[in-house]
């Protein structure tokens, strides 16, 4: 695997680590702090190890992500983000579900992209799931979700 | 004798319907490929939140029982294990699949799986109580390290790099402290309002186990896994019986080698399995015809794996401590019902624990039967498409943590540590030991505070937590589990260079 992607990964953790430590023995009042402290010692000490074998190459485990993976992964991704973080709350949840669902299908459908039925089927499987939803939160566990366009 | 007066509970109208329904669903989610029985489970959990604590756990282990059983459908019709439990299941399943012999290969794998859960779960009767009653004695010292404990033992067993699995507990036990201090009311490591409550174990767990499934199906693209169910001819079920029975060594070993590796925290259902058929396939009179669609080693294999699911779970309803990934959702279950594994349990909620330990006794028999029948459509259901997968189990996700407390900050929450772990999971990390520790902080926390106050008012910190014969033991077994852990993946790297050498 690529040891930079190792490097920036093991990186990342190491910054998250110190962060803690930094936080939990700075922070008042300082009793709040002893487990966390206890708990940041160790994340620190692993976290720099795990780095230090990552900056010499030592990096074993883990086979990273390729850039074939990464940008087959892209357009799914960004699609689960605008769900998530605007859409859902945005649009109503079971309005976000159908769009989303539906693009996901047609980003990832191994089925060809010419023929009209494949979308229509694609479509027909969006309507059911959404139902099916539909069916299982709002009506039978009375979960109420922010409804903004149509329901 | 006591689960015995618990046993009609049961057969209530609700509770009997949804351990039907958590079979069915169970085999079905466990037949197809990506759906971990793990994640199954964490998906379940938001539906639990609307029963009652029993309903809820039957629930969960029906459906943690029939996953794993459910996994050999694919692994004999698809040659994709359902499951990592299922992978010894393919070896011989697919074998007898293409021999024409599909039917019979299902039939032994679910007759199997039956008497080895079976016999898991009465072991899971018999030495629970008595682990129980052990627990009592342990004061806030014991309990610290026992919380300890459970993670380094999972961080170090169930990970391929040790440091790693250890980081991703230390990991765990640090977003446990996101949130308010219980004692002091500080605020510690709030950087955005969705994290004043703390994290939610149940948001946590579904982004956990579930976001990286999705991203996982994403970044295959828009391909097909190319598998052809085999069809399956018809084959009569009391010719399986008769075949099961007359192989007793593979049934034994299989059931035998499940139940001890699931009592060992850590060690989960692919090494079973895997143990199992290798030993079975030692003992043997018929070594050559394994690896070739030979019954004796769907028998093991399966016996294996679901023998395990019973004695996963007796360190968990005693101490606390997962046996298993799986075990650590159902852990989170419990939980959210506000009720804790060990003497608590048995004594306050005997009514929740002896029907949930009964149910999967049932759930044993239902999942054989069941099996049977639905493993043609579990099959046909193991074809859909990943990308309709994928986008099923993102909508789940996100109706599932929403659902617990109505709140977006639980969604955002979900999200967030789904794609983080995602890329974590890429450079070697592992998520079960982070949610080990994102269950066990608060445990580990609360009895580190309170042992800590107890100690400044009698011998001193060094003296309560460091000394005495179960503190030690208990040191001694985190100690013992790292180092054993540390060797063997040392041991597994230098065959690796010594064959990289030799190519």
């Amino acid at each position: 695997m690529n040891r930079s992607q190792h490097i920036l990964g093991s990186g990342l953790v190491f910054a998250v680590g110190i962060w803690v430590a930094w936080v939990s023995y700075t922070q008042q009042p300082a009793e709040a702090f002893l487990f966390p402290r206890l708990i940041a010692s160790v994340f620190v000490v692993l976290a720099g190890w795990t780095f230090g074998k990552a900056v010499m190459g030592l990096s074993k485990v883990g086979s990273g992500v390729t850039r074939t993976m990464f940008l087959n992964m892209v357009p799914g991704l960004a699609v689960m983000l605008v769900y998530v973080f605007w859409a859902a709350k945005a649009l109503g949840f079971y309005t976000a579900t159908a769009i989303g669902f539906f693009i996901l299908l047609s980003l990832y459908d191994p089925a060809p992209h010419s023929e009209g039925r494949t979308w229509i089927r694609r479509a027909l499987i969006t309507a059911v799931f959404v139902a099916v939803m539909y069916g299982l939160f709002a009506k039978l566990l009375s979960v109420y979700t922010p409804r903004e366009i149509l329901f | 004798m006591e689960f015995i007066y618990y046993f009609g509970d049961v057969f209530s109208p609700l509770s009997f319907l949804l351990l039907l329904g958590g079979t069915i669903g169970g085999l079905i989610l466990g037949a197809t490929p990506g759906l971990s029985p793990t994640m199954a489970v964490a998906l379940l959990i938001p539906f639990t939140f609307h029963l009652e604590a029993v309903q809820g756990l039957i629930l969960l282990g029906a459906a943690y029982t029939s996953t794993v059983a459910g996994g050999a459908v694919s692994a004999i019709l698809l040659k994709i294990p359902g499951a990592p439990a299922n992978i010894a299941t393919t070896l011989d399943g697919h074998k007898m699949a293409k021999q024409g012999k599909g039917a019979k290969a299902l039939q032994l794998s679910f007759l199997a799986s039956a008497a080895g859960g079976i016999f898991g779960v009465l072991l899971l009767i018999f030495l629970t109580p008595l682990l129980a009653e052990w627990a009592l004695a342990f004061g806030p010292s014991h309990l610290f390290w026992l919380a300890i404990l459970g993670v380094t033992v999972i961080g170090s067993l169930d990970s391929a790099s040790v440091v790693k699995g250890l980081l991703s507990g230390c990991i765990g036990l640090w977003l446990a402290t996101i949130g308010f201090d219980d004692i002091m009311g500080a605020q510690r490591f709030i950087f955005h309002p969705s994290l004043g409550g703390g994290i939610n174990i149940i948001a946590a767990l579904i982004g956990l186990f579930a976001i990286p499934q999705v991203l996982t199906m994403f970044a295959k693209g828009r391909r097909t896994e190319g598998a052809e169910v085999i069809e399956v001819q018809k084959h009569s079920v009391l010719d399986a019986t008769r075949e099961l029975l007359r192989r007793p060594r593979a049934l034994g070993i299989g059931t035998i080698t499940g139940s001890v590796i699931g009592l060992i925290p850590g060690v989960g259902g692919q090494i079973a399995g895997l143990v199992a058929y290798d030993q079975t396939k030692k003992f043997s009179s018929e070594k050559e015809k394994f690896g070739k669609g030979h019954s004796e080693g769907v028998i093991a294999a399966e016996a294996a794996n679901n023998a395990m699911v019973g004695p996963s779970l007796v360190p968990l309803l005693t101490l606390s401590i997962p046996g298993s990934p799986t075990a650590a959702v159902l852990l989170g279950g419990l939980l959210i019902h506000g009720i804790f594994p060990g003497s608590d349990l048995f004594d306050n909620h005997p009514d929740v624990a002896w029907t949930f330990i009964n149910s999967m006794l049932v759930g044993q028999v239902l999942m054989c039967l069941f099996g049977l029948y639905v493993a043609g459509l579990a099959a046909r259901v193991a074809q859909v498409p990943q990308s309709v997968m994928a986008a099923i189990v993102l909508a789940l996700s996100v109706f599932g943590a929403y659902s617990v407390q109505s709140s977006m900050g639980d969604v955002y929450v979900m999200a967030c540590l789904g794609i983080g772990m995602y890329f974590l999971e890429r450079f070697g990390f592992s998520a079960a030991p982070l949610v080990l520790g994102l269950i066990l902080g608060p445990i580990a926390e609360a009895n580190f505070i309170q042992g800590g106050m107890i100690a400044d008012a009698t011998v001193g910190k060094s003296a309560y937590f460091l000394t005495g014969g179960l503190n030690i033991f208990l040191i001694a077994v985190v100690v013992a589990s790292i180092a054993y852990s540390a060797w063997m993946e040392l041991r597994s790297r230098r065959y690796t260079t010594k064959e990289e050498a030799q190519a």
